[in-house]
């Protein structure tokens, strides 16, 4: 039977999986303060009262990284608390994101001293960068809007569009099935499997 | 309070008849990245059950260098970065630095350049306090208090905006001068924040200052006696809820100080709860010395004369007169400037936490040789292990929620 | 004009009686000694029996570059009295090799973190001290960034971490 000949009750909608976990997962993030400067303020503005961050599904803050999916670096990260900052990005579950929130995070800011890092995309992934010192609440707010944009557009539900592993096999193999003399991937088991793997992603 | 940890009994426990009561503490780490600490620093509790025996703070998760930088920047330039020291009440701290400045250059200011500098460090304060005892609210389940805190927090950004275009890091003091003028507008902001904060601050007290959770949760804790704090270098709120008098606005008196009336808040329990009825009682000094400066506001200029050759002149003297076309010349060219004498000299305000002051070597050109921040969180913190042993380890958020520790001020 | 604290010159005069001549300077309104480090633990002890009861500060000041300067390292003690709001900075200069002084923290139990401080910043000791480690720094931290020799973008510390890209997480 063709799907436009199916009498479907009004309450009922037809959607795609991945725009309907997107849906959820964008209009419900849990953000992870890691609040370390001024900018930690400015994120308390966001979320209090005359901004209020709840009318954006992102108000939820936890301060476990285990029950986050968004973590917002609001200030800036010195050389002794980055690798507290890798750790708690690293026990965050995927699917995951990160707002690089203020110039300090970002980019160091006006301190280019010899312990603060600058910009902490040199060390863990940033899929959103807020410019200011600190950035207004309203900026915050916008920066929160475009990642759910980001979610909505781009996410899928197996969370290929963060794997960059796959992306790099699958590349590796369009080389080599033009250069003869590239290892014969019929005959290896493993690669047979990962490509395989990463076949059912989008080629990119 | 006892400074000895508490008396642990071996003979009642486990079947290990040899060991010793060390044995059966837990360690539990408390940060850097914890919601109750705010910021970020770290402790080491050392607990025996739920009860703290021992901690071991650590800090410098936000060590910067802004020591470093006041080394490279100019007095002007530097005010940006004090912004980011005390950042719940960054207007305090560009007074206590330009204080600093001032004082090492022996210049002394307009009236009413020192009559708006003490309206915004008492705004400064009042937001401040605002926040720290919002947090003490937060900490031990206030939600509700803190909100009406932070709205009337939006309120002072409110004003800060309007006087100096940013709401939270204003950098606005100039050497000799600030960087602009009260407007009207500005006035009516603040006259009209006069008369609605009362009525906030009564709300306030009346949720929280006999509520009877939070008063059995703050009230004996974290005692600090008279004799302590002063031996640990402890000053303004957390001092003066100790017993000591000390208040620079009246002992030391700047700015326009002397010419207003007003109380030193003191109490002597030196608990939580002493702390956090000193910082609400300070807010309500400070309306009354805002509300004082703001009627009798001298009228004149705001920043020191040309003759001075600090501060930059109007553009109405640069157009006008030849004072005025060489003085903006000079301050403008990068190996001019003014002078700066070769000498050192330390100077304080009272700042929202305690004495802030800042040690200030010149040595002839625009750019500090040593700027030393003398930083009253790092003191107080350094108070935290004695406050807390002895107690719950619920009541750590309590104790460093009352103690106000600004991370960036603590690690700079 | 500006509030010039209350004079010390009875303070002073009591100093001079114990230890002999004391170098002292007055510079807008705020005195200033000069005491070897050898006195310096004595000198302060009296002070703080003198009712100096509040240690305001322990900071340093490195004089590599500065003009004129003929020691490098100029500690720096202020103190100040809660009962008649006296103000004193009493100043301890030292010299490379190991630079060293006594600790005051068994007269003002407030010098133990600025003590740390200074030995985390510039790398001074301080003989007695209970527990020397660093403040801020990392304890693998090698230099004492606020000497003057140190540069201010450091030597590179700030970028040797590891990356921790979308693969690892």
């Amino acid at each position: 039977m063709a799907m436009n000949d199916l009498q479907l009750p009004e309450n009922v909608f037809v959607s795609r999986l991945d725009s309907l976990a997107n849906w959820c997962r964008k209009n419900s993030l849990w953000p992870m303060p890691f609040a370390t400067a001024c900018c930690g303020i400015e994120l308390m503005a966001t979320g209090a009262s005359k901004h209020d961050l709840a009318r954006f599904g992102a108000e939820v803050f936890r301060f476990s990284p285990r029950q986050c999916d968004l973590m917002i670096v609001a200030g800036r990260v010195v050389m002794k608390m980055l690798p507290v900052l890798q750790r708690i990005w690293q026990q965050m579950h995927e699917p995951k994101w990160c707002i690089s929130m203020g110039a300090c995070a970002s980019t160091g800011g006006v301190f280019d001293t010899y312990a603060v890092v600058q910009g902490i995309d040199r060390f863990i992934p940033v899929d959103m960068y807020v410019p200011g010192c600190p950035p207004r609440p309203e900026q915050l707010i916008q920066a929160i809007i475009d990642l759910q944009d980001k979610i909505q557009r781009e996410g899928t539900i197996t969370g290929r569009e963060f794997d960059t592993a796959g992306r790099q096999l699958r590349k590796r193999a369009l080389v080599e099935a033009a250069d003869p003399l590239a290892i014969d991937a019929a005959r290896n088991p493993v690669l047979q499997r990962q490509l395989a793997a990463a076949a059912t992603g989008p080629q990119s | 309070m006892s400074l000895a940890p508490p008396e642990i009994d071996v003979t009642q426990r486990g079947p290990e008849a040899g060991a010793r009561s060390e044995d059966y503490l837990w360690t539990l780490n408390f940060g850097p990245q914890h919601p109750a600490t705010h910021t970020t620093l770290r402790l080491v509790l050392k607990l025996e059950g739920e009860r703290v025996v021992d901690a071991m703070p650590e800090i410098g998760y936000l060590h910067s260098g802004f020591e470093k930088i006041g080394e490279h920047l100019t007095f002007n330039q530097y005010v940006t970065v004090t912004d980011r020291m005390n950042y719940i009440s960054p207007m305090a701290n560009n007074v206590a630095w330009h204080h600093a400045v001032e004082t090492l250059l022996g210049l002394e200011l307009t009236p009413r350049c020192k009559y708006i500098r003490t309206i915004i460090a008492e705004l400064a304060r009042i937001s401040d306090h605002l926040l720290c005892n919002g947090a003490v609210g937060l900490d031990t389940g206030a939600f509700t208090f803190f909100l009406y805190g932070f709205y009337q927090r939006e309120v002072i950004y409110d004003i800060f905006e309007t006087l100096c275009g940013a709401r939270f890091t204003n950098s606005y003091t100039r050497v000799g001068g600030v960087s602009q003028d009260f407007t009207p507008l500005v006035i009516e902001k603040i006259r009209t924040f006069l008369k609605t904060f009362p009525k906030t601050l009564d709300d306030m007290e009346r949720l929280l200052t006999r509520n009877r959770i939070f008063v059995d949760r703050t009230k004996g804790v974290g005692v600090l006696a008279k004799e302590e704090a002063i031996a640990g270098g402890a000053t303004g709120p957390v001092a003066r809820a100790s017993g000591v008098t000390r208040d620079l606005r009246k002992d030391e008196p700047y700015l326009a100080y002397e010419d207003f009336q007003f109380q030193v808040c003191c109490a002597s329990a030196g608990d939580c709860y002493a702390r956090y009825l000193v910082r609400m009682q300070e807010m309500r000094e400070s309306l009354k010395i805002v509300h004082q400066a703001l009627e009798n506001l001298p009228a004149g200029d705001v920043n020191v004369g040309i003759d001075q050759r600090v501060a930059r002149p109007t553009k109405q003297q640069v157009y006008s007169t030849i004072e005025g076309t060489i003085s903006h010349f000079e301050l403008s060219m990068a190996n001019r400037g003014f002078e700066v004498p070769c000498a050192e000299s330390y100077a304080a305000i009272e700042a929202p936490n305690g004495e802030l002051g800042f040690y200030v070597v010149g040595d002839g050109s625009e750019t500090a040789y040593r700027a030393r921040c003398r930083p009253p969180s790092v003191l107080h913190f350094a108070l935290f292990p004695q406050l807390i042993r002895g107690h719950t380890l619920s009541d750590v958020v309590a104790v460093l929620g009352s103690l106000n520790i600004i991370a960036a001020e603590l690690d700079r | 004009m500006p509030f010039v604290p209350p004079a010390v010159d009875d303070v002073l005069a009591a100093l001079t009686e114990r230890f002999g001549a004391v170098e002292s300077s007055v510079y807008r309104g705020q005195t200033q000694l000069v005491v070897s480090d050898r006195d310096a633990f004595d000198v302060l002890r009296h002070l703080a029996d003198a009712g100096f009861d509040l240690l305001v500060d322990v900071t340093c000041v490195d004089y590599l570059e500065y003009r004129g300067a003929r020691r490098r390292y100029g500690m720096v003690y202020l103190l100040a009295s809660t009962a008649t709001n006296q103000r004193l900075t009493v100043r301890v200069f030292l010299d490379d090799p190991e630079p060293a002084v006594q600790s005051v923290v068994p007269i003002w139990p407030a010098a133990n973190w600025l003590e740390r401080e200074v030995w985390d910043m510039f790398g001074i000791r301080f003989i007695g001290h209970p527990d020397l480690r660093r403040l801020m720094m990392p304890e693998e931290f090698a230099a004492h960034p606020l000497r003057k020799d140190y540069p201010l973008q450091g030597r590179g510390e700030r970028h040797n971490f590891p990356v921790i890209t979308r693969d690892h997480s």
